[in-house]
């Protein structure tokens, strides 16, 4: 846990849930582990606010809990989660996923389960029914069974999963962790389940839910307050309580990178050599489990079968495609035996093809950092230093046929800003200076996970930058909610026109020209915080293929 | 980095690997040993390169902030009660106060949570589903005419602004008992006046037909 993490996660902490669960997350991302007592006294907060702020944290899948150090008898500590935090930032990215994949109900329902951490299966299909009800026109209504096909088809393609059951606690004897069943009470202290542990993680519950979605009316609001409210008792008793949903993250990933290598295979090569990488992704979707080195692999002729129907390619034009994708450097596919007319296998994990991929994509950003950090001629020296991995002072400026002296320079900018490391080989056992190559080289672990805390700096900045703008203006964007709220009353009770254009004029034209420029640096930031997060994402993922070899 | 520490004897500038190598040049202008951190705002040399425009990252914006605007509506949004500044006063027990902090404004699943997080679970929302089966509900807007009206003429009428707020609160107070409901109206009065006879609770309603018939003689305020 860095100071650039732990900052990025308090800041994002407090625009969703506040500032006294930003005070509660920080300091538990700072101290590890630690019980309600210690938590309560070491942040001053009353012991209530503690409590509910350790509510929302685990609700929403961010803090842990399990039994003290000390054994099952001492105080529930709890765990907060960094990385669970920082997903936070991809909130959107997720959201726009599940509607290009799934359309508006799917949106909807990814947006409700991300917004209350984990709910039930009727929870979510009442609520996404009704927002939709709400967008459509009068007298149409949306029907359950259209949300609970979504909902399947989510749950199907494992973007959604069960929560894992929650380890049993307090009694020492006959309390056992749920996914290790045989072991005795002592290792009740073990890591909390998965959800991945559970059998069932991806088994919808039986239940029916016939009905259509409720359009909330603001002129008979009690009324359907109390409709609402009866419903919400009812639903109490749909016959899934205790079976909550969770958005599985993991899964997301998958799909992000699965796009990185068809849109890098696309760049590379062709439009249908991508279709076909698409294609074998999409049947191996389900059946590769996320660490797997290999995607299981796929038959030409099951290849040919699951093409799309508008590429309609002939079959040896298929095998031309695929001999020329494993012939590629990059290794994209992999050939692995000959029966059904050969199969094939997408390499997904460390050596060689996903790490080959994912450093290229790496070395891309870093390039592109380069370039925009010191000008295109150093990242021109970047990159041939990651083609040739080790170069002397002399080798780099022939190289990259930059004059002396300035090839001197930026080779010292980058070495003192440490994309570049300088790497000693002796010639002599006594490591004599003189009679020593020097050569400099990219350390690519390292370099990344650099790039990787500077975007966790630059996603923070932009926050606070963000945050400092909207108290700067906050006089100015009070008044304008205010005027907006009384224009729309002013409207729904039917007033005059010029009633409407004199409360519009309580905004002056200065203040409207600031109001706008407001805006637009807002969404500038937003927007620039929504790009960042995806060079973290690329850098993440890449350094930790690295990890799990 | 081996090689770097100084190597015997002591001369200025004297490292223990031949700078040669490294491609430093004899008696060549280094650029200057930086002796503070570097400033805040640094000069940047090269323009950044544009934000990505487009359809989807417009619509991925317009998401971010929906979101962040929703998330500020739930009950997961966290806000520590408010520490009253003044006086405590008896009108308190009747008004909605706001987030409290022993309280928690939605009901979680309690299986899943340590037993020691156990919170009440706020009141208004109990009450409310079954209050408003049984009472019938005033709507809101008329009261509030009928209060403005009611106000309205009692100052245009009377002059004792006391005697007036004293009348409402007595009648307010009862439909509040009555209901157990906040209302933002009374909140807005109540401050507005900002004196302790509005607080008084106690009303005999004497002092209304006396006080009047005193000042019929002077001008009508």
């Amino acid at each position: 846990m860095t100071a650039q993490e732990v900052r990025l996660c308090g800041l994002l902490l407090q625009e969703h849930f506040g500032e006294v669960v930003e005070r509660i997350g920080t300091h538990l991302l700072r101290g590890g582990a630690q019980n309600l007592r210690t938590i309560a006294n070491e942040t001053n907060t009353p012991l209530d606010l503690v409590k509910k702020s350790l509510c929302v944290l685990v609700q929403h899948g961010a803090c842990e809990f399990g039994s003290g150090r000390r054994g099952p008898g001492s105080p529930v500590e709890y765990r907060a989660s960094c990385e669970r935090v920082l997903r936070v930032l991809r909130y959107p990215r997720y959201i726009y996923t599940a509607k290009t994949l799934y359309g508006d109900t799917g949106e909807l329902i990814v947006e409700e389960v991300l917004q209350r951490g984990h709910m039930t299966m009727s929870n979510t299909v009442k609520t996404v029914a009704d927002r939709l009800t709400h967008n459509m026109e009068e007298g149409r209504s949306m029907e359950y069974s259209e949300v609970v096909s979504a909902f399947s088809k989510l749950v199907e393609t494992h973007f959604l999963q069960r929560c894992p059951p929650v380890a049993e606690m307090g009694t020492a004897a006959t309390s056992t962790n749920p996914a290790t069943p045989g072991t005795p009470a002592a290792s009740a202290s073990t890591a909390p389940p998965t959800a991945e542990s559970n059998p069932d993680c991806y088994k919808l519950p039986h239940v029916t839910l016939i009905g259509r979605g409720k359009r909330r009316r603001s002129s008979d609001d009690s009324e359907e307050q109390r409709g609402g409210k009866k419903a919400k008792m009812d639903s109490e008793s749909c016959g899934d309580e205790g079976i909550y949903w969770q958005v599985n993250f993991e899964r997301f990933h998958q799909h992000f990178r699965d796009q990185a290598i068809i849109s890098a295979v696309a760049s590379k090569l062709d439009q249908t050599s991508s279709e076909i990488v698409r294609t074998m992704l999409r049947m191996s979707e389900v059946t590769t489990t996320q660490t797997a080195a290999y995607t299981q692999p796929l038959s030409a002729n099951e290849i040919f079968r699951s093409l799309p129907p508008n590429y309609s390619i002939s079959r040896p034009i298929l095998d031309q495609y695929l001999s020329l994708l494993v012939d590629d450097p990059m290794e994209f596919v992999g050939k692995s035996g000959d029966s059904g007319g050969g199969m094939y296998v997408i390499s997904k994990e460390p050596w060689p093809t996903w790490r080959e991929l994912h450093w290229s994509l790496w070395y891309r950003r870093g390039w592109c950092v380069c370039q925009s950090w010191f000008g295109s001629r150093s990242a021109r020296i970047f990159r041939l230093l990651l083609r040739k991995r080790h170069l002397e002072q002399k080798q780099v400026e022939d190289f990259a046929m930059i004059p002396a002296k300035e090839a001197k320079d930026m080779l010292y900018t980058l070495l003192s800003e440490n994309l570049v490391q300088l790497q000693e080989i002796p010639k002599t056992p006594d490591h004599a200076p003189s009679r020593t190559f020097y050569l400099y080289t990219v350390n690519q672990l390292p370099t990344a996970r650099l790039l990787l805390q500077h975007c966790y700096k630059t996603v923070a900045n932009l926050i606070e930058r963000r945050l400092f703008e909207t108290k700067e203006n906050k006089r100015l964007l009070e008044k304008s909610q205010r005027i907006e709220a009384i224009l729309a009353s002013l409207q729904a009770s039917g007033a005059e026109p010029e009633q409407l254009t004199e409360v519009e004029e309580m905004i002056t034209a200065p203040e409207r020209q600031q109001l706008e420029a407001l805006r637009h640096h807002i969404n500038k930031l937003d927007s620039t915080e929504n790009q960042v997060d995806e060079t973290v994402f690329l850098l993440e993922s890449y350094i930790f293929s690295t990890k799990t070899k | 980095m081996a090689g770097l520490g100084r190597g015997r004897g002591r001369g200025k500038g004297y490292m223990s690997f031949s700078i040669e190598a490294v491609g430093i040049g004899k008696g060549e202008n280094l650029p200057p040993s930086i002796l503070q951190p570097t400033p805040l705002f640094p000069p940047m040399e090269h323009k950044p390169v544009p934000l990505v425009m487009g359809e989807e990252a417009e619509y991925m914006l317009a998401l971010k902030q929906e979101f962040r605007g929703n998330m500020k509506t739930l009950p997961f949004y966290v806000r520590p009660a408010v520490s009253k500044k003044d006086v405590e006063r008896y009108s308190d027990k009747y008004q909605n106060s706001g987030p409290s902090d022993n309280t928690i404004e939605w009901n979680p699943d309690w299986k899943r949570l340590p037993k020691e997080l156990r919170i009440r679970v706020k009141k208004a929302l109990k009450e409310n589903t079954s209050l408003s089966l049984d009472t019938p509900v005033d709507p809101k807007p008329s009261k509030k005419t009928r209060v403005d009206k009611e106000e309205i003429i009692h100052k245009l009428e009377t002059l004792e602004e006391e005697v007036t707020s004293d009348e409402e609160e007595g009648e307010k107070k009862k439909q509040e008992e009555e209901q157990q409901d906040g209302e933002e109206e009374y909140d807005e009065e109540e401050f507005e006046e900002e004196t302790d006879y509005i607080m008084s609770y106690f009303d005999n309603g004497e002092e209304f037909g006396g006080d009047s018939d005193d000042n019929m003689d002077e001008a009508i305020y």
